[in-house]
Order: C-alpha cells, then structure tokens, then sequence
C-alpha cells in the first residue's frame, strides 16, 4: 500500500457529497416532475423529452459549468468555493436534478387515473391532489432518489474538476481510485472500488430495510 | 323537495365520439336516484360532469341551485359537497384508518375529532381490527365498503354511486345496498344518485329511475312508472331486458 490518505476520511466525504447533492437535487428534482408531470401546460411534451435528455448529461460538462460559474473570472467566482467540497455538491446536484425530475413525472403520470378521480372526488384542493398522488407514487420517488444516489457515488468527472482531488479536502473514493490507477497501484484502486460498491451496496440496504418496514 | 343537482342540455364530447347528448336530469333532496342504461350509454360520464370532475362542452350544471364550472374556482368546494364512489374500489397504499380518515383532513378536522369519529365508522363497517392493516390488504367487498364509508362519513349532501356493486358477491352487494338506504334514510335532504345496468338493484333501491342510451336521456319516472308503465318504448324493451346494445 502507497498511500497515506485517511481511507475512512475519503470514503465519509465520498458519502457527504453525494448524500447532501442527492438531498437538494432530489428537493428540486420530486417537486418538479410532480408539477410537470401533473399539470398541463404548454410545450409539456418538450420540456419532458428535455428531462429525459439530461438523464445522460455528462458529469464533466456538469463540472465545466459549475467550474466556470465558481472560477475567479466568472460570475459566482466572489463566493470562493471552487475546489471545496461545497463546489463538488453543486456540480453533483445538477447529474441528479434531471434524473429525479425525469423518474418522479414517470412516477406519478403512472399513477392510476382512477386514484387522481378518486383524490379530487374527495374534496382535495391542487395542491393536496399532488401532495397525495405523490404519495401514491412513494415507491417510485424512492427509487429516483436511490438512481440519482447511485449516479453521484459513482461519478469521477465532475467531482475531479471542480474538487481538485486535493488530499484532505476535495479526495473522494472515485477521484483517489483514479489517482491510484495513475500512480500504477492497481490493487488498492481494486479495493477502492470495492469499498465504493460496499458503500453503495449498505445505502440501498438501508434504504431497502427502512422501506421493507414500511418507514420509507 | 329541493334540487340537490341540475343537469341542463348538458353534452360531453370524446374527440368524435359524443358520450352524452343534450341531457336534462334532476337529482332532487330525500331521494335515490336511479340512472339505468347499457354500457357506453354516458352514464358514468353524466356523473362525472355532475361531480365536475369533467367539463361539460355545452350546457352547464347546478348544485344546490347554484350553477358550478369545472374552471371557476369553485371546483373544490363543490366536490366537497359530494360524495362519490366509483365502481372499481380505489383504495391509498395507507391504513385502512388513515383512508377513512382521509376526506376529513381534507377539511380540516381537529385530529381529536377525526380520532373519535374514524373509530366509530370503522367499528360499524366491522373493520376496527384491521385499521392498522394497509388497505390494499382487504377483500373486495371489505375495500369497496371502505370507500363507500370515505365518501359519506363527511356527509355528503349529494353521493353520487357509479356500478358501486357490479363486481360484488350477493352479501356483499347487500350489505353495501343497506349502507346505501341508511344513508338516504338518515337524513332527508340528502341526494343518492346511483348509476347502475342492474335492473333489480335499481327496483330495490330507488324512488326515481332514468334511463340513458346512447347518450342522451330516454325517460325518467317515477320507480312504479318507469318499471310498470314506461312511456317510452326504448324502456319497455330495456326493463323487459329486450333492449338490443
């Protein structure tokens, strides 16, 4: 073993900014397909095929806007944030926004018609009728919460380009399993790897538990 | 007796296809309706314009004297005068109790009330056992008798029941049918309007019976009428089960 990084230090951070992008992207993200998959408005049918467009947004043109936004020459470049985990976040809450958005108006569309009559024969106002397909939905949200989980923990390109990989304060599981394939290190890239899907693997354990039981 | 709905010249198109034609009908308080018909006759559709879930393309529809528009605001303040069952049971993927309890958070229920009256209701439904138990979990019969509770225990000036029975074992369709009768019977303003193509149910049950075919509304009599003495000959046929559909 050639490296000298906290391998506990990394992985926690791995989970803290992807937890906290999937947190805020899934905030953004549930609300939205909700309203765009419950209301209708014009050009509904384009700003969907959008949505689903961006499910394969790649992470590194995520991290180029988020690395221009952040830079000293550009327009937030005052807030100083660029190679901090805080800058990792932004650009991991803009892969997961279009997933969430995209699953949650799958989610609720497939809702039962006869669940949306029966909401609003009850009396429900707009926003209880939305509030309870939604609820309806549960499983499905959850899931785009777990996928949008899932395509953060595992992305390098946008966390190397606006963290910086820096030992210490930016190093998360995907930017240090990079760095040790570089370094020629295969096997303690492998078992990066490993400890990244056992990560992964005790998330949607949890999750799964919780929803078993039916706290979720 | 005073109106509890108005149909007037109601007509409801399906891009080509014209579900309901011109239809006039009353739903008057202390009174079940019956709405026999075929199926495709625009039956359920009628009931959907009268609960506004739908727009109707021409005509327009009162509730308690007051003419009510799907778009003008009232939508859901008018519903939560309604009560509505639909033929398939449609249950929440939550408790048996917290379906009940539904419609009254809807309203604003202090919880101590809703608490206490739940309880009863499903004490009476003889479901207080298993008001823990996902809802999904229950029979047909035991799902459908839920939804018909949810949907009277605000009690509803007007409940509008469309084929409520039709998938039903006999116990079961009777017991609903007395939950029905109590309803009406408790309270005479209330309003019951009842689509069905059963025949029998609609002898049993109703005091005004209306027949719809193909949209449009053939008759509406008196039950002794419409069975015994229909004007109509198209109600003859079809309470003599002749009708060809």
């Amino acid at each position: 073993m050639i490296s000298d990084y906290d391998l506990v230090q990394v992985t926690l951070l791995s989970l803290y900014v992807s937890g906290v992008a999937t947190i805020i992207g899934s905030a953004i993200g549930i609300p939205l397909g909700a309203l765009i998959g419950l209301k209708e408005f014009g050009g509904k049918g384009l700003v969907k095929t959008v949505t689903f467009t961006l499910y394969g947004f790649p992470p590194v043109l995520s991290g180029l806007a988020v690395f221009y936004l952040f830079s000293h020459s550009g327009p937030l470049g005052f807030l100083d944030i660029l190679f901090t985990p805080t800058a990792m976040i932004v650009a991991e809450t803009l892969l997961v926004i279009p997933l969430v958005t995209g699953i949650t108006i799958t989610s609720v569309v497939e809702v039962d018609r006869s669940i949306k009559d029966t909401v609003k024969a009850l009396g429900a106002s707009s926003r209880q009728s939305v509030l309870t397909v939604m609820r309806e939905a549960w499983v499905g949200l959850i899931m785009a919460c777990m996928i949008g989980f899932g395509r953060v923990i595992a992305e390098v390109g946008a966390a190397y380009m606006v963290g910086g990989n820096i030992d210490g304060k930016t190093r998360v599981l995907t930017t240090a399993i990079m760095l040790e394939t570089r370094m020629g290190d295969f096997e303690w890239a492998m078992a990066l790897g490993v400890v990244l899907l056992a990560v992964a693997f005790s998330v949607y354990l949890f999750l799964r538990l919780l929803q078993e039981k039916e706290l979720l | 007796m005073s109106s509890a709905f108005r149909v007037m010249g109601v007509t409801k198109r399906y891009k080509d296809v014209t579900a309901v034609k011109e239809v006039f009908l009353d739903g008057n308080s202390g009174e079940i309706l019956g709405i026999l018909g075929p199926s495709g006759a625009g039956k359920s559709t009628l009931l959907r314009l009268i609960d506004l879930l739908e727009s109707p393309d021409e005509g327009s529809v009162e509730i308690a004297g007051k003419k009510v528009t799907l778009h003008g605001g009232e939508a859901c303040a008018v519903r939560r005068r309604i009560g509505m069952v639909l033929q398939k049971p449609v249950v929440f993927n939550r408790s048996v109790w917290n379906n009940l309890a539904y419609g009254l958070r809807l309203r604003g229920w202090d919880e101590d009330k809703i608490r206490k009256r739940v309880d009863e209701e499903l004490e009476k439904l003889g479901l207080g056992d298993r008001k823990g138990k996902n809802a999904r979990t229950l029979s047909g019969g035991e799902m459908q008798r839920l939804c018909f509770a949810r949907s009277t225990i605000f009690e509803p000036d007007t409940l509008l029941l469309d084929e409520f029975a039709a998938n039903l074992d006999p116990a079961n369709v009777s017991m609903i049918e007395n939950m029905v009768k109590e309803y009406a019977e408790q309270d005479r303003s209330r309003c019951v309007a009842i689509v069905t193509h059963n025949l029998f149910q609609a002898r049993r049950l109703c005091d005004r019976v209306a027949l719809m075919w193909n949209g449009e509304m053939v008759e509406v009599a008196e039950r002794h009428k419409f069975f015994e003495n229909p004007d109509d000959d198209r109600t003859a046929s079809f309470v003599k089960g002749e009708l060809v559909y």
